[in-house]
C-alpha cells in the first residue's frame, strides 16, 4: 500500500486552466475524497493520477515513485468509473478476472481470486452473468471487485455512484467504505454529492476553479468553513453580512442590531465579516426580545422529513432554520419570531472583494 | 355494433398499401418465384432435376467456383482493410475532416461501380495502363511479363475491392462507434495493453457487426455483373456472367440453365446465411 | 491510454495507403482521358470532344436521366402514400415492408432481369419502346429499398397522426392531407431517397444491357470496347455525375449517404 503526492499539479486546455497547481499528500490507506462542482477540476486531477492524461506540469508520486510519464497501463492503480465500464462481452467473473489475465496469472487461481471479490461484494451468485444482466447498483459492485482483483497500491473512483438510484447510492457508498477500511487501500473517491463525501471520507479536499479550496476532516469541513465557497457549497449555511462592532466583547453589528459572536473577539472594528451560521444551530421564537436576538417574519416552510426548514426575514436577508416538525407547527408563516444563535457556534470570514463572486458561484453549484 | 364497425375497417386500411404490394409481386415476387421454379422445369411442363445437376459440370462448376473464391476474398480483404480505414479516420487524434471526408468518399466509391470502374482500372493497370508503364520505365519491371493481367480473376479481385472497402467502411463505422472510451480505459487500468485490449475486448464486441458486414460484402460480390463484364468482357467464368451469356444469346443451349444457374446463385447465398447464422448467435451471446 | 492530441501514426500509414489506393486510379484515368489516339502519349482534350460531340452521348445521357425522373416519379407515388399509410394506421406492417426492402438484395439485378424477361416476354412493344416502361419498373425495384429507408426515416421524425388530425379537422380530404401537409414534411427524406435513385439509375448496367436498351452506362461500355481513350473521358465524366449527385444529396437529405450500388 503507498501514500500519492501531487505536487503543483497543473493542467491547461487551451486558454482553460482545469488544474491551477494542485499539492497534496495522501497518507498510505486513507480515503480522500474529492469533492466540487462540475468544471471545478476534480475528474480532471483524477485521470491524471490514473495516467489518462499527461499534466502541463507537476508531478505526480505513488510511494515514493514519480509516475508522472508512466503509461496507465504500468501504474498499478485501480479504477472505478461512472458507467459502462464493465467488458459487455464478458460475465461478471470473466471481467474480474481480466487484470489478472493480463498479468498471466493461472486460469484455476485466477477463477478463485475472482470469485472470492464477488463474495466480497456481494455477487458470488451473478458471477456467470453478463453486465446487461445487471443493475447499475450490481454493474458497480462487479467494477469495484475487477478494480481491486489486480490487489492495485491506490483505487480511483470517479462518481461511481452517480449514475444510481438514491438508497442504492447511500448503500453502496456505506459498503465501500466497508471493504476500503477492510483492505486497507489508499482511496480517492471523485463525487459532487457532500453528503457522499463527508459521510465516508477520512478527509475532504474541496475543489473549486482548479484549486483546492481547503482540505480537512469531514467535521473541519462542515463546521469550520475555511473559505466562503466552502461555506456555501458544503451543507446549507446562513450567511449574513456584518460589520465587527466590539472586537473585545465579542459583538458584530448587523443592520443595527447588535448580535454576539465569539469568533469577531481580536478583529478589527469597523471590519466587514460574513457571519456563517448552521440553520441547525439557530433557535427560532414565538415574541421578540432575547440578548442575541433578531425579530423578523416567518416566509416560508419547507418539510424535509427528519427537519421543518423555516426562512425567516429578519433586516435584508433571509435566515434558514432547521426545527423539528412540532416546533415549526406553532411558527407558521407570517408569525413575529425572535432569532438567536449561540455566540460560539458562528463563524466569521473576513469578507473580501472577491468574496461576494465566490459566494454566488458557490450558491448556484451547492448540492443540498 | 362496435365490434363489426372496427373488424370492417381493417381490410380497408390494407387497400391503402394494395397498390405497392401488387406493383412489388409483379415485378420481384413473381419473376423471382418464375425464376426458382423454372430451374427445375423441363421443355413439357413437368419437373426435373436435370438443369439443376448440369450445374455441377463445366463451366458452370468452375463459374461457381471462381465466384466463390472472388467472392470470400473480396469479402475478407475489404472487411479488414475496412476496418482499419474506418478505425484509423475514426479514433482519437485523427482530425473530424478525415472522417467526413472518407465517409462522403465511400459513398461515392461503393457508386462508381460497374463499367466507369472498370475503365478506371483499365487505365490504370492495363497493358500500356498509367501504372503499368511507370512500373515498367521507371522500376524496370512490366508486371505483365510476370503473368499479371488485370483482365484476370486477380485483377478482377483488386478492382471489386475498390467498392468492397468503402461498403465497410460505411457499415462498421457506426460499430466502432460505440466501442466506449470507457472500455479502453478500464482495460487499459487494468495493465492491458493496447493489442490485448482489441484481443480481449475490442474485436469480440465488434465481431457481431464485422460477421454481418462480411456477408453482406459476399453477397455483394457474388452478386456482381457489370464491372466483371466491362473489365474481362466475360473472359473470366463467374456465375453472373455466364447467365449473361444465356440472356445474350450466347452459347447455352437451354433456356431453363440460366434459371438454373440463377438457382444455383441463391443456394449459394442461402448457404452463407445458413453459416452465417451460428456463428452470429455464438459471437453476440453476451447481448441476449 | 493517454489522449491524443495528434494523429496516430498508424492511422496515419493505413490512410495514406487507402488514399494511394483510391485516387491513383482516378488519376490514371486523368491521365489516359488527356492521351493523344495518334501519339499516345499526353497531352490533349481531343478525347473529350470525341466524347461530347458524339451524338449517342447526349443521346444516351438524355435517356437515362429521364429513365432516373420517370423513375424517381413512380417509386414516389407508390412509396410515399404507402409508408404514410403504414406509419398511420398499419405500424405492424412495418416490419414486413422492411424485409421486403432487403429482398432485392438477395434477388440482385441479374437473377432479376432473368425473372423479368422471362414474365414479360409476351407483353406489346409498348412497354419496350420509349420511355421505356420495362426499365422503369425494374429501376423502381432497384431503387426501393434505399427509398423506402430514406422515407421511413423521414415519417419517423415528424408526428404523422397529430398532423394528419389537424389537417382532417379542418376539412381536408385524405389528397389534399398528402400533398399539402405531409408530403412538404418529409421533403428532406424524398430529396435523399431521390437522389440516390438517380445515381442508381444512371448507373445501372445489368439489366439494360441484358434486355437490350440503350442507355448511358450502355454507351460507356461500347466506347470502353472500342476507343480506350475516350473511354476513359467518358469514365470521368461518369464520375464527376456521381459526385455531383453525392454533393446534391448530402445538401439536402440528412447528411449521411448510405452506400447504392449501382451497376456492378
Amino acid at each position: 500500500m503507498a501514500g500519492v503526492r501531487l505536487q503543483s499539479l497543473r493542467r491547461r486546455f487551451g486558454d482553460v486552466v482545469a488544474l491551477d497547481g494542485i499539492d497534496l499528500d495522501i497518507a498510505s490507506g486513507e480515503f480522500v475524497s474529492f469533492l466540487g462542482p462540475s468544471g471545478c477540476g476534480k475528474t480532471t486531477a483524477l485521470r491524471l493520477i490514473a495516467g489518462f492524461d499527461r499534466p502541463t506540469s507537476g508531478r505526480v508520486f505513488v510511494g515514493d515513485k514519480d509516475i508522472t510519464g508512466v503509461a496507465p497501463n504500468k501504474r498499478d492503480i485501480g479504477m472505478v468509473f461512472q458507467a459502462y465500464s464493465l467488458f459487455p462481452n464478458m460475465t461478471s467473473v470473466r471481467n474480474v478476472e481480466f487484470g489478472l489475465r493480463v498479468r498471466r496469472q493461472g486460469r484455476g487461481d485466477r477463477r478463485t481470486r475472482a470469485l472470492e471479490l464477488l463474495e466480497l461484494v456481494g455477487l458470488g451468485h451473478a458471477a456467470d452473468r453478463y453486465p446487461h444482466q445487471l443493475s447499475g447498483g450490481m454493474q458497480q459492485r462487479v467494477a469495484l471487485a475487477r478494480a481491486l482483483a489486480i490487489e492495485p497500491r491506490l483505487l480511483l473512483l470517479d462518481e461511481p455512484l452517480s449514475a444510481l438510484d438514491a438508497k442504492v447510492r447511500v448503500q453502496l457508498r456505506e459498503e465501500i467504505r466497508r471493504i476500503q477500511t477492510r483492505l486497507g487501500i489508499t482511496t480517492i473517491y471523485v463525487t459532487h454529492d457532500q453528503e457522499e463525501a463527508l459521510s465516508i471520507s477520512d478527509r475532504v479536499a474541496v475543489l473549486s476553479q482548479g484549486q483546492i479550496e481547503q482540505i480537512g476532516t469531514p467535521a473541519e469541513i462542515y463546521g469550520a468553513p475555511a473559505t466562503p465557497f466552502v461555506a456555501e457549497f458544503v451543507g446549507t449555511m446562513n450567511r449574513i453580512e456584518s460589520t465587527v462592532a466590539d472586537p473585545d466583547n465579542g459583538r458584530v453589528d448587523y443592520e443595527g442590531s447588535s448580535l454576539a459572536v465569539d469568533a469577531a473577539r481580536g478583529r478589527q472594528r469597523g471590519e466587514r465579516v460574513l457571519v456563517l451560521v448552521r440553520p441547525e444551530t439557530v433557535q427560532v421564537e414565538a415574541a421578540a426580545s432575547s440578548e442575541n436576538g433578531l425579530t423578523g417574519e416567518v416566509v416560508s416552510q419547507t418539510f424535509l422529513g427528519s427537519v421543518t426548514r423555516l426562512r425567516v426575514l429578519a433586516g435584508p436577508a433571509e435566515w434558514t432554520a432547521d426545527l423539528s416538525a412540532e416546533r415549526a407547527a406553532a411558527l407558521p408563516i407570517g408569525a413575529q419570531v425572535s432569532l438567536h444563535f449561540p455566540p460560539s457556534s458562528a463563524k466569521l470570514l473576513t469578507l473580501e472583494g472577491g468574496a461576494a463572486e465566490g459566494l454566488e458561484a458557490a450558491a448556484a453549484d451547492s448540492v443540498e | 355494433m362496435e365490434t363489426g364497425r372496427t373488424r370492417r375497417r381493417l381490410p380497408l386500411a390494407y387497400l391503402g398499401v394494395l397498390p405497392f404490394f401488387l406493383y412489388a409481386t409483379a415485378f420481384l415476387f413473381w419473376p423471382a418465384a418464375k425464376v426458382m421454379f423454372g430451374a427445375f422445369q423441363d421443355d413439357a411442363g413437368g419437373l426435373t432435376l436435370d438443369h439443376v445437376q448440369k450445374l455441377f459440370d463445366e463451366p458452370y462448376r468452375t463459374a461457381f467456383k471462381n465466384s466463390i473464391e472472388v467472392s470470400l476474398v473480396t469479402a475478407g480483404l475489404g472487411a479488414v482493410f475496412g476496418l482499419l480505414l474506418a478505425y484509423a479516420a475514426i479514433r482519437e487524434g485523427t482530425p473530424r475532416f478525415v472522417r467526413a471526408g472518407l465517409t462522403t468518399f465511400s459513398g461515392v466509391a461503393a457508386n462508381f461501380a460497374g463499367i466507369p470502374l472498370a475503365a478506371a482500372f483499365i487505365a490504370t493497370l492495363g497493358t500500356i495502363g498509367v501504372v503499368t508503364q511507370f512500373m515498367t520505365e521507371q522500376l524496370g519491371f512490366n508486371p505483365y511479363d510476370h503473368g499479371f493481367s488485370v483482365f484476370s480473376k486477380t485483377g478482377i479481385e483488386i478492382v471489386y475491392l475498390y467498392f468492397q472497402i468503402p461498403l465497410m467502411i460505411l457499415v462498421i463505422a457506426p460499430a466502432i462507434d460505440g466501442l466506449r472510451r470507457e472500455w479502453r480505459e478500464a482495460a487499459s487500468s487494468l495493465g492491458a495493453s493496447s493489442w490485448q485490449f482489441w484481443r480481449h475486448v475490442g474485436i469480440p464486441i465488434m465481431t457481431p457487426s464485422i460477421l454481418s458486414a462480411f456477408v453482406l460484402l459476399f453477397g455483394n460480390s457474388f452478386s456482381a455483373y457489370a464491372t466483371a463484364y466491362g473489365l474481362t468482357g466475360g473472359s473470366v467464368g463467374l456465375v453472373p456472367i455466364t447467365i449473361g451469356f444465356y440472356l445474350s444469346g450466347n452459347v447455352l443451349d437451354d433456356p431453363h440453365l440460366g434459371q438454373a444457374l440463377a438457382f444455383g446463385m441463391l443456394v449459394v447465398l442461402a448457404l452463407m446465411m445458413l453459416l452465417y447464422i451460428p456463428l452470429q448467435r455464438r459471437a453476440s451471446r453476451w447481448s441476449r | 491510454m493517454t489522449p491524443r492530441r495528434f494523429i496516430a501514426p498508424s492511422a496515419v500509414l493505413w490512410l495514406l495507403l487507402g488514399a494511394a489506393y483510391f485516387l491513383i486510379p482516378l488519376i490514371a484515368t486523368l491521365i489516359f482521358s488527356l492521351r493523344s489516339n495518334q501519339t499516345g502519349t499526353c497531352c490533349t482534350l481531343e478525347n473529350y470532344g470525341t466524347i461530347i460531340h458524339d451524338p449517342q452521348f447526349l443521346k444516351t445521357i438524355k435517356t437515362s436521366f429521364i429513365l432516373s425522373l420517370e423513375t424517381i416519379f413512380l417509386t414516389l407515388v407508390l412509396l410515399v402514400p404507402t409508408v404514410y399509410w403504414v406509419h398511420l394506421k398499419l405500424p405492424r406492417l412495418r416490419s414486413v415492408i422492411g424485409f421486403m426492402a432487403l429482398v432485392p438484395f438477395v434477388i440482385p439485378p441479374i437473377i432479376l432481369v432473368v425473372g423479368l424477361l422471362d414474365v414479360y416476354k409476351g407483353t406489346p412493344t409498348w412497354f419496350y419502346a420509349e420511355p421505356y416502361g420495362f426499365l422503369v419498373a425494374a429501376y423502381v425495384i432497384l431503387a426501393f429499398p434505399y427509398m423506402y429507408f430514406s422515407l421511413d426515416t423521414g415519417f419517423r421524425s415528424i408526428d404523422v397522426h397529430t398532423l394528419t388530425e389537424a389537417s382532417q379537422s379542418l376539412g381536408a380530404h385524405w389528397t389534399t392531407t398528402l400533398v399539402r401537409v405531409i408530403l412538404p414534411n418529409i421533403k428532406s427524406a424524398a430529396l435523399a431517397g431521390s437522389f440516390l435513385t438517380l445515381a442508381i439509375v444512371m448507373g445501372e448496367f445489368t439489366i439494360a444491357s441484358l434486355a437490350v436498351f440503350d442507355t448511358f452506362p450502355i454507351y460507356i461500355q461500347y466506347i470502353n470496347q472500342n476507343k480506350a481513350y475516350p473511354a476513359a473521358s467518358v469514365t470521368l465524366l461518369a464520375f464527376a455525375i456521381t459526385w455531383a449527385a453525392m454533393v446534391a444529396l448530402l445538401a439536402a437529405g440528412r447528411g449521411r449517404a448510405p452506400a447504392a450500388q449501382g451497376a456492378r
